[in-house]
C-alpha cells in the first residue's frame, strides 16, 4: 500500500536537493565553525551562505538572522528575551488567541514567574484577529505584540503588516510567527513592519531541529544560550552546519518555487474541498474561503463523528492526517484555535486537518475523498447523535 | 499508541446498532471529553441478557471498549453483569493507553445505566 501524507502543516519531508547540499557536511566540510583552521573555515563560510540565504529571503541584513534549535526556540527565545530586556519600560504583552503553544505557554509561564501581563486577541468566525480590540488593548507599559502570519490548524493569514504599523505607530516591537507563513506567503521584514520572525526548516522541507529568529539591528534581547561567541554571543553553541545549511537552501528553493507552489497546491486544494462539499454530508469547512490563507490547507469538522476515530480509521487505510480533536489530544481539549472562533465543542471535537504538499496528486485526493466517504458513513452508523438526527427513535 | 487488539475492535466493531425493542437502555456521557456512548439490551424472564447492541461518539478506545462490553454481557445475568468493572473492559482490550482509561469507565457506566433502565421498568 503506497502511502499517503495529507500532514505537511506538522512537517514536510527534506528535499532532494536540500539534501545534495547537507550531505558534505558530514564528511568533508565537518569542522567547528569556530576553530581558525582551515576546517572551520570551510564550515563557517557555508554557514554564512546559509545567513545569506535566509536573509535574502525575508528582506533582511545578514545580521540580523540568529540560527536556533526551530520554530519553539525562537517563539520562546522573542518572549523571555524582550521581557528580559525591556522589564523597566513595561510587562504588558499583546498576542492572540490562536498562536502556537511555544508563545502561549511561554507568555503563561512568564505571567506566573516574571509578573508579565497578557492580552489574548479574540479571533472572527473566519479566523482574524480583530484590528479594533488589538488597538483597544494597547497600554502605555505594552512591550510586544506578537501575531502569528499563518495559523497552524486553518491557514488563515494574519494582516501583520497593519499590525506591525500600529505596534511601530505606538513604540511597540512586534514579533510574527511565520513558521506556517514562508512557503507560501511572501515576507519582507522591511514592508511588514516586522521587529522579529520566527522560522523552522522542516516545515519548507528542510531538516528538523534547526530554525531562525530574525531580530531587527538596534532592538535590545535578552541574550538566549550563554557559552561560545556563536551568534553574537546571543545564541550560544556550535552550529549545527548541515542543519543550517540545508535550511538555507530550503529557503532558497521556497522562495525561488512560492508562485508555482502555491497555483499547484491550491488547486488540489480546491478540487479537494469542492469534492468533499458535494460528496459527503454535515461537513463545515473551518476557516476563511478568501485569498487570505494558505494554499495547502484544508480544515473541515465531520459533523455527529469523532477525529481520532476518522483519523485512525483513514490511518487503516494508507492515509496520515491530523485532527483537533479532544480525544487526540493527550490534555482532553479540543483545538484551542478552533475554539477560539467559536466553533461548538462537538464541532471542534469533529475536526480533521488535511495539509498538502508536492508530492501530492490529483489520484491521492480522489482515493482520500472516497476513503472519507465510506469512513464517515460507517463512523455515522455507528454515532448516537447521527441516529437522533435521523429521527432515531431515542431520545437523550 | 493503541495495542493490536484494540485497534482490531476499533476498526471492525461487534454488535453496532440500536435495538428498536429493548428491554433496557443505557446513555451515558464523557464529562472529560463530551463523548457519549448507548448500550440498548434484551433481557429474557430469568434476567439474562439476551442481545446487545451499541452506539459510541468518541475515541478509538471508548468504540472499541464499547464493543467489548457488549461481547462481554451477552449470555450473562444481570446480576453479573453489574458487576464487570471498567479494569475488566480494560484486561479484555489487553490494556490502554493511561489517558484513555477514563473511556472505558464509559462502557461500564452505560452497562449500569442500561440494566437500571430494565429493573426501573419491570418496577424490580
Ligand atoms: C506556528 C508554529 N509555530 C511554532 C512551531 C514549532 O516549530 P518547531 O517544531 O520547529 O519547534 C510550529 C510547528 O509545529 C508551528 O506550526
Ligand atoms: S472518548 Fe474521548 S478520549 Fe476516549
Amino acid at each position: 500500500m503506497d502511502r499517503i501524507y495529507l500532514d505537511h502543516s506538522a512537517t514536510t519531508p527534506v528535499s532532494k536537493e536540500v539534501i545534495e547540499v547537507m550531505m558534505p557536511c558530514f564528511t568533508e566540510v565537518f569542522g567547528n565553525g569556530s576553530s581558525q583552521h582551515f576546517h572551520g573555515r570551510e564550515a563557517s563560510k557555508l554557514v554564512d551562505i546559509a545567513r545569506k540565504q535566509v536573509a535574502d529571503a525575508i528582506g533582511a541584513k545578514v545580521s540580523e538572522i540568529y540560527f536556533t534549535s526551530g520554530g519553539t526556540e525562537s517563539d520562546n527565545w522573542v518572549v523571555r528575551g524582550v521581557a528580559e530586556a525591556y522589564k523597566t519600560k513595561g510587562n504588558h504583552i499583546i498576542t492572540s488567541m490562536i498562536e502556537h503553544p511555544a508563545l502561549l505557554k511561554t507568555i503563561e509561564e512568564l505571567t506566573r514567574s516574571h509578573g508579565i501581563e497578557v492580552t489574548m486577541l479574540p479571533i472572527s468566525k473566519e479566523g482574524f484577529v480583530c484590528i479594533d480590540e488589538l488597538k483597544k488593548a494597547i497600554r502605555p507599559t505594552t512591550i510586544l505584540i506578537t501575531v502569528m502570519a499563518a495559523n497552524n490548524e486553518i491557514g488563515t493569514y494574519q494582516d501583520i503588516e497593519t499590525i506591525g504599523k500600529i505596534a511601530h505607530d505606538n513604540k511597540i516591537l512586534f514579533h510574527t510567527d511565520a513558521v506556517q507563513a514562508v512557503c507560501s506567503m511572501p515576507l519582507d521584514v522591511v514592508a511588514q513592519n516586522i521587529d522579529f520572525l520566527s522560522l523552522s526548516a522542516h516545515k519548507f522541507y528542510g531538516p528538523k531541529g534547526v530554525g531562525v529568529l530574525y531580530r531587527k539591528n538596534g532592538i535590545k534581547l535578552g541574550k538566549h544560550i550563554t557559552g561560545g561567541e556563536q551568534e553574537r554571543s546571543m545564541r550560544a553553541g556550535t552550529h549545527n552546519t548541515a542543519g543550517i545549511v540545508g535550511l538555507g537552501k530550503a529557503i532558497e528553493i521556497a522562495v525561488r518555487d512560492r508562485d508555482k507552489n502555491n497555483k499547484y497546491l491550491s488547486e488540489l486544494r480546491d478540487y479537494f474541498v469542492s469534492e468533499i462539499h458535494s460528496k459527503i454530508e454535515n461537513v463545515y469547512f473551518n476557516g476563511t474561503k478568501s485569498d487570505k490563507r494558505m494554499p495547502s490547507v484544508a480544515n473541515f469538522s465531520f459533523e455527529f463523528i469523532e477525529g481520532e476515530s476518522i483519523l485512525l480509521r483513514l490511518d487503516l487505510v494508507g492515509i496520515s492526517v491530523s485532527s483537533g480533536s479532544a480525544c487526540s489530544s493527550g490534555s482532553l481539549e479540543p483545538s484551542h484555535s478552533l475554539l477560539a472562533t467559536g466553533l461548538p465543542i462537538e464541532l471542534a471535537h469533529g475536526s480533521l486537518r488535511f495539509s498538502f504538499g508536492l508530492s501530492n496528486t490529483k489520484k491521492q485526493v480522489d482515493y482520500v475523498v472516497k476513503s472519507l466517504v465510506e469512513i464517515t458513513d460507517n463512523l455515522r452508523e455507528l454515532s448516537p447523535l447521527f441516529a437522533r438526527k435521523e429521527g432515531g427513535t431515542f431520545n437523550v | 499508541m493503541y495495542n493490536e487488539k484494540v485497534m482490531q475492535e476499533f476498526a471492525a466493531p461487534k454488535n453496532v446498532g440500536f435495538i428498536e425493542d429493548a428491554d433496557g437502555v443505557g446513555k451515558v456521557g464523557n464529562a472529560s471529553c463530551g463523548d457519549i456512548m448507548e448500550i440498548s439490551m434484551k433481557i429474557d424472564d430469568s434476567g439474562i441478557i439476551t442481545d446487545a447492541k451499541f452506539r459510541t461518539f468518541g475515541c478509538a478506545a471508548a468504540i472499541a471498549t464499547s464493543s467489548v462490553a457488549t461481547q462481554m454481557i451477552i449470555g450473562k445475568h444481570i446480576d453479573s453483569a453489574l458487576n464487570i468493572t471498567n479494569s475488566d473492559v480494560v484486561e479484555t482490550l489487553e490494556g490502554l493507553p493511561p489517558q484513555k482509561i477514563h473511556c472505558s469507565v464509559l462502557a461500564e457506566e452505560a452497562i449500569k445505566d442500561a440494566i437500571a433502565d430494565y429493573k426501573a421498568k419491570k418496577s424490580l
